[in-house]
């Protein structure tokens, strides 16, 4: 809401000398944030002038312009004219000055900007020499003062109604050093969409009295006649059983001049708010709104049918808006129509905007002024289905006075009386009744307990009155408090305390931290993902957060198969992107783009890991989702069926490693990074959270079919995958090839029985080692031979280490030798060689038994 | 060699014993000591030639001249002995310079990863309300819409319900958001926590708002709410000064403006005092708070006239963004391994 500070001086005691920046912090205190600051933007000498002499001089381009000699006043006149280059008519103090606008002649007073003068935009002025002459200035037109849109020709004093002396300063004249504040009113206060509204929070503040225009009991109004304009509501489809219109005043204007311009403090007053001047009787309509928070509507009553009809549109019917939008209406679109006679129109979306059929024209001579209230949810829903703001829906949305309409129509039919010479027709609709105020009880002592400031009952009073409730004492520190017509969204008692602690003023709450109950702690899943998060940033990983919007093109170079359940997806009915429509369902997919984005950037090796949420449509229920409205308690079977309506999204893991695992240096050349990088990786997460996990091998996109592992929790849950990715998806993808990655599934981690055992202290008898070399199939998966192994060598073997593996010239096709390195130790005795020998005998039977190993010599 | 050495002789022996300690002393090697101790402690020493002509004396003399040429070669082992220590520990120290290393040559054969700080962000302001007593709490980010919205007191026709904030899932009427902020963990809380509640809420959150320096889709908000009886809007004040403190200094403190929110009443916009921000000391807007409104707890099925309380959210990002002078949201959402680093594990 832009605030003219001089408009605002209009119901207030605003001193001339205010400081309009603290003025901003004291509004931004009662909830009136700054939004714009409009200040003075023109600065120098800008003047009164009177066109002395002009003569008209006709260019070779064809244009004529006014050589002007013009007094600009004793202080900035020139005793004489330049000899070389005289200016029209006979000598005397002046100065010459070029101007191309052709609606001025001798005589006229006109606005001068002198040499030195600063307009809007930082426009320096000074002498120039243009058409064979030197201007000493510029006659100026009302846009180039920032005065408005009109740049047809310059501004002409008397066409303003205004008059000076020349050499008068025109900035004060013409309004120029005037302050508007924008503030930022939440959608809540509707009423402060108002020159009313400001000056009631300004007087409040100040401690000012305040008198309200806007009341019923202060403005004069008209009293219902039985001949007004006939009005009619029809509605046919309220929204839960609101009537779309439940208020309508009429009045109607006649003899009007349409000729009659807008006098220029209106135009000044609109424009500072915004506005644009349009004609007389809309800016009147415009500038009632703007002082009072009515929105209004002038018809043009020539052009009306007999009687006015507030109704619903028909499903599909058509309607032009004044933007020139046609629109296809809605069922639940309100409208205003007209009936009988040259009626049958739609004249207006109701409260939003009208159309061109009755509008007001320069032949207008009789109007009827609709004043009317409507239903805030109706007008907020057209607005936004027709994706049409306006002022007027802006006001019905947050809710527009409801004894306000009939004060409103009165001051309009008044300005219109008073600026364009009208009568006042006695002949007065009013269609349905303001309702009865809210009366809401309120205990003192519940405000000081909702805001911890003890506040007297005698202040409470006081700011409640502030805001225009009525108060009533009731009993002991209890009020009655009559809500004002203009405060709908007061409904209960928190909402009065708000503005007691509101207009008391926020800075008297103290500061006091709450003792909060003993706490749990983190739970175990959230220790675990710092756990995860910083082991994987320790072992090098780089954490990152992708945006979680893929796309069935990522899942074909993922290589996802047509029946992979992470091709199941959530999709955005409005996403930021059609590229990127559907939720992710694995990490992976999205992670993938910033490794690439990072080798676009220059980076040579990298490794990124990300934690988070992911998702796929499979188990959602069909249909609508549940509904209820706010304040509602669902039973607990609605509850239920809320949560189940919301899809599981598990915690996932994921990291990729492109290029070097060890990176070269000094040291040496790096290490490519390899499958068994991250196979590692997630075996170090499992290790570190206490969890064993077994590794398989497993063809699955996106990794290599031959480089992926799986691994599986001890009760068979599947924890994910890792390996090397298909060459095919790193050249899908842009990423180098034999980029290897990883993605674990944590909440089946955490959803692991902690299976560690403890079974006394440690031994402290030295150990017995035994290496031996297998000979066994190349397929046998080296896990396989090891758990054998580990099975037959019995529980003293403490520790079973793999350090060879050879394939190769020496052994027999298909077969490959593994070479362990078995530690064994008792816990009461020292071990002989020949125990330990006996042990790893033992092993390698079992390991020939079950795999036909045989022992390498 | 030399004659014959008389071990009776003493002077003559005293003499073969200077000889035999110059000659350790000169030595300046070990190789050096080692032939001038076969010179002159091997066996045709004289003092060693001295000692086997010892059994051929008269016996009168065999005692004497025992105990002159002992003490004499006792007296060369001893020098010996001690120039050999010596010249091993001089040999010792010149291996370890020798071994002398660069120490500043590159060390950074295994990679260092490094956190996001926004996920640091979150653990510290987690840490701090668990050190005050209250939980981590957490929610879906595909969200259901009551609790996204009506749960928290938005009607069906409130703005922020249109399409042109909110992400909803396909169909528009499977009842289904992207959350567009960490207040349904309040209502979750609420629901299956009870009261009384001091809990908060880190995490991810979505708006339709085009990447651009100050604006992202996806964006990170702390969420506070505390339930109990008796709470007030100090408390709250109390909760927003401490908070500020812990992650923008000591100096720092809180201020309420008056705004609103559908899900508190009262409410406010908070500005938080900035010691250091650029350009000097002010305050800067930092999040939404009030007192959570009794159709919020009521919708929990929980009694406004018995527990009242206060919650609070404010964005991660711009905390980041501010108390680290990061001037532009791309580096914070695009994954550069260059942001992370120069973080850590620490922000």
């Amino acid at each position: 809401m832009r605030v003219p500070l001089n408009w605002l001086a209009d119901y207030v005691d605003l001193p001339a000398d205010t400081d309009t920046h603290a003025l901003a912090a004291e509004f931004a205190a009662i909830g009136l944030e700054e939004e714009d600051y409009f200040g003075p933007e023109i600065s120098g000498p800008l003047v009164v002038a009177r066109v002395l002499d002009l003569v008209k001089e006709e260019h070779s381009n064809g244009k004529t312009i006014n050589w002007c000699r013009v007094d600009v006043g004793a202080e900035h006149n020139e005793a004489d004219d330049n000899p070389k280059d005289p200016q029209p008519g006979a000598e005397r103090p002046s100065r010459g000055i070029i101007c191309g606008a052709h609606n001025f002649s001798e005589g006229d007073l006109v606005v001068a900007c002198l040499p030195g003068t600063t307009l809007p935009g930082d426009f320096h002025i000074a002498a120039r020499k243009t058409y064979g002459h030197v201007s000493d200035g510029m006659i100026c037109s009302a846009k180039e003062l920032g005065l408005g849109d009109d740049h047809d020709g310059i501004i002409v004093l008397a066409d303003l109604g205004l008059t000076g002396e020349p050499g008068d300063s025109a900035i004060e004249l013409l309004g120029l050093d005037q302050v508007t504040l924008d503030v930022n009113v939440t959608p809540d206060r509707g009423y402060q969409l108002s020159m009313r509204g400001i000056a009631r929070e300004y007087a409040q503040m100040k401690g000012q009295s305040f008198t309200d225009i806007g009341s019923p009991t202060v403005a004069e109004v008209n009293a219902p006649t039985d001949d007004g304009f006939p009005v009619v509501i029809e509605d046919s489809n309220p929204i839960d059983g609101n009537v779309g219109c439940d208020q309508f005043t009429a009045l109607q204007v006649n003899g009007i001049d349409p000729s009659a311009k807008t006098p220029f403090w209106m135009q000044r007053r609109l424009i500072a708010a915004g506005m644009r001047t349009i004609s007389l009787t809309v800016d009147v309509t415009n500038y009632v709104m703007l002082e009072l928070g009515q929105p209004l509507h002038a018809y043009d009553t020539a052009l009306l049918g007999e009687e006015i009809v507030v109704r619903r549109a028909q499903a599909g019917e058509k309607f032009t808006t004044l933007d020139d939008v046609e629109r296809t209406l809605d069922a639940e679109d309100l409208l205003i129509t007209d009936r009988g006679g040259k009626g049958g129109k739609i004249i207006g979306l109701a409260g939003v905007m009208g159309g061109a059929a009755v509008e007001v024209n320069d032949e207008t001579t009789a109007v009827v002024i609709e004043s009317a209230h409507f239903d805030p949810i109706s007008i907020a829903r057209t607005a936004r289905r027709h994706k049409l703001s306006s002022e007027a829906s802006r006001r019905f949305e947050r809710g527009v006075d409801s004894l306000l309409g009939p004060v409103a129509a009165r001051r309009c039919a008044d300005l219109l009386v008073e600026l364009a010479g009208g009568t006042l027709s006695p002949a007065t609709t009013q269609v349905g009744q303001a309702p009865e105020p809210t009366v809401i009880e309120l205990p003192v002592k519940r405000v000081d307990s909702l805001v911890g400031v003890d506040y007297t009952t005698a202040e409470v009073t006081g700011l409640l009155e502030g805001i225009g409730a009525g108060i009533e004492v009731i009993g002991k520190d209890r009020l009655a408090v009559t809500v004002p017509s203009w405060r709908s969204d007061i409904t209960a008692d928190v909402d009065l305390i708000e503005e007691v602690a509101r207009t008391g003023g926020y800075d008297r709450i103290p500061s006091i931290q709450p003792a909060a109950r003993a706490g749990q702690g983190m739970t175990e899943a959230q220790r675990t993902r710092r756990r995860i998060s910083n082991l994987l940033a320790a072992d090098g990983f780089t954490e990152v957060l992708s945006y979680p919007f893929t796309s069935d093109k990522r899942d074909d170079q993922l290589r996802l198969e047509a029946d992979d359940i992470r091709r199941q997806h959530i999709r955005l009915a409005n996403p930021m992107s059609e590229d990127l429509p559907l939720m992710r369902t694995n990490l992976l997919s999205t992670l993938v783009e910033l490794v690439a984005r990072n080798f676009g950037r220059g980076a040579k090796d990298v490794a990124l890991f990300e934690a988070g949420l992911v998702s796929t449509s499979a188990g959602l229920p069909a249909g609508p989702g549940p509904r209820h409205l706010p304040g509602y308690h669902p039973t607990d079977a609605e509850l239920e069926e809320v949560y189940a309506s919301v899809p599981v999204q598990p915690y996932h893991y994921a990291g990729i490693i492109s290029g070097n695992a060890e990176l070269p240096g000094v040291w040496g050349k790096g290490r490519k990074a390899e499958a068994a990088d991250v196979i590692d990786t997630v075996r170090r997460i499992a290790r570190t959270n206490g969890i064993e996990v077994t590794v398989e091998a497993d063809q699955i996109a996106p990794w290599h079919p031959g480089r992926a592992a799986k691994f599986v929790l001890a009760d068979g849950q599947e924890l994910g995958h890792a390996g090397e990715l298909h060459p095919k998806v790193c050249e899908n993808l842009g990423l180098p090839a034999r980029t290897v990655a990883f993605e674990i599934d944590l909440d089946a981690l955490l959803a692991q029985e902690d299976l560690r055992t403890w079974d006394g202290a440690l031994s402290t008898y030295p150990v017995s080692r035994q290496d031996v070399a297998l000979i066994v199939d190349a397929d046998l998966p080296t896990q396989t031979l090891a758990a054998t192994l580990r099975e037959g060598a019995g529980e003293e073997l403490e520790l079973l280490e793999t350090f060879d593996l050879y394939t190769g010239d020496q052994l027999p096709e298909g077969k490959k030798s593994l070479a362990f390195r078995l530690t064994f130790r008792a816990a009461d005795r020292t071990l002989k060689a020949d125990d330990a020998s006996a042990m790893r005998e033992a092993a390698t039977k079992l390991a020939a038994e079950r795999h036909g190993a045989e022992v390498r010599s | 060699m030399t004659d014959q050495l008389d071990p009776l002789d003493e002077s003559a022996v005293k003499a073969a014993v200077d000889t035999a300690l110059t000659a350790f002393a000169d030595a300046r090697t070990l190789d050096e000591l080692k032939t001038a101790k076969i010179d002159f402690m091997g066996e045709k020493a004289p003092l060693a030639l001295a000692n086997r002509v010892i059994g051929s004396l008269d016996k009168s003399d065999k005692a004497a001249a025992g105990k002159i040429v002992g003490k004499s070669r006792g007296l060369v082992k001893k020098a010996h002995d001690e120039r050999m220590a010596e010249l091993e520990a001089e040999r010792d120290a010149a291996v370890l310079i020798e071994e002398s290393i660069d120490v500043t040559l590159p060390t950074d054969r295994t990679r260092l990863g490094a956190r996001h700080p926004l996920s640091l962000i979150q653990e510290q302001a987690a840490d701090y309300f668990i050190g005050l007593g209250w939980e981590v709490a957490e929610g879906p980010e595909i969200e259901s819409e009551w609790l996204n919205f009506d749960a928290l007191n938005f009607g069906p026709d409130h703005p922020a319900r249109q399409m042109q904030d909110t992400f909803f899932v396909d169909p528009a009427d499977a009842g289904l958001v992207l959350r567009t902020h960490t207040s349904p963990v309040q209502s979750r809380s609420l629901l299956q926590r009870g009261v009384p509640l001091y809990v908060v809420c880190p995490g991810k959150t979505f708006r339709t708002d085009e990447l651009d320096a100050t604006h992202t889709p996806v964006f990170h908000q702390i969420e506070g709410i505390a339930i109990d009886k008796g709470l007030t809007m100090a408390n709250l004040q109390g909760t927003l000064d401490g908070f500020a403190r812990e992650m923008f200094g000591p100096e720092s403190k809180t201020r309420l403006r008056p705004s609103f929110f559908p899900f508190t009443e009262p409410s406010a916009e908070m500005d938080f005092w900035f010691p250091n921000k650029v350009g000097g000391p002010g305050w800067i807007e930092w999040g939404g708070c009030g007192m959570v409104h009794p159709n919020v707890l009521r919708a929990a099925g929980i009694d406004p006239e018995v527990y009242q309380g206060f919650a609070f959210g404010m964005g991660i990002e711009r905390t980041l963004m501010l108390r680290e002078g990061i001037n532009d949201m791309h580096d914070m959402v695009e994954g550069d391994v260059r942001f992370s680093a120069r973080f850590g594990m620490k922000a």
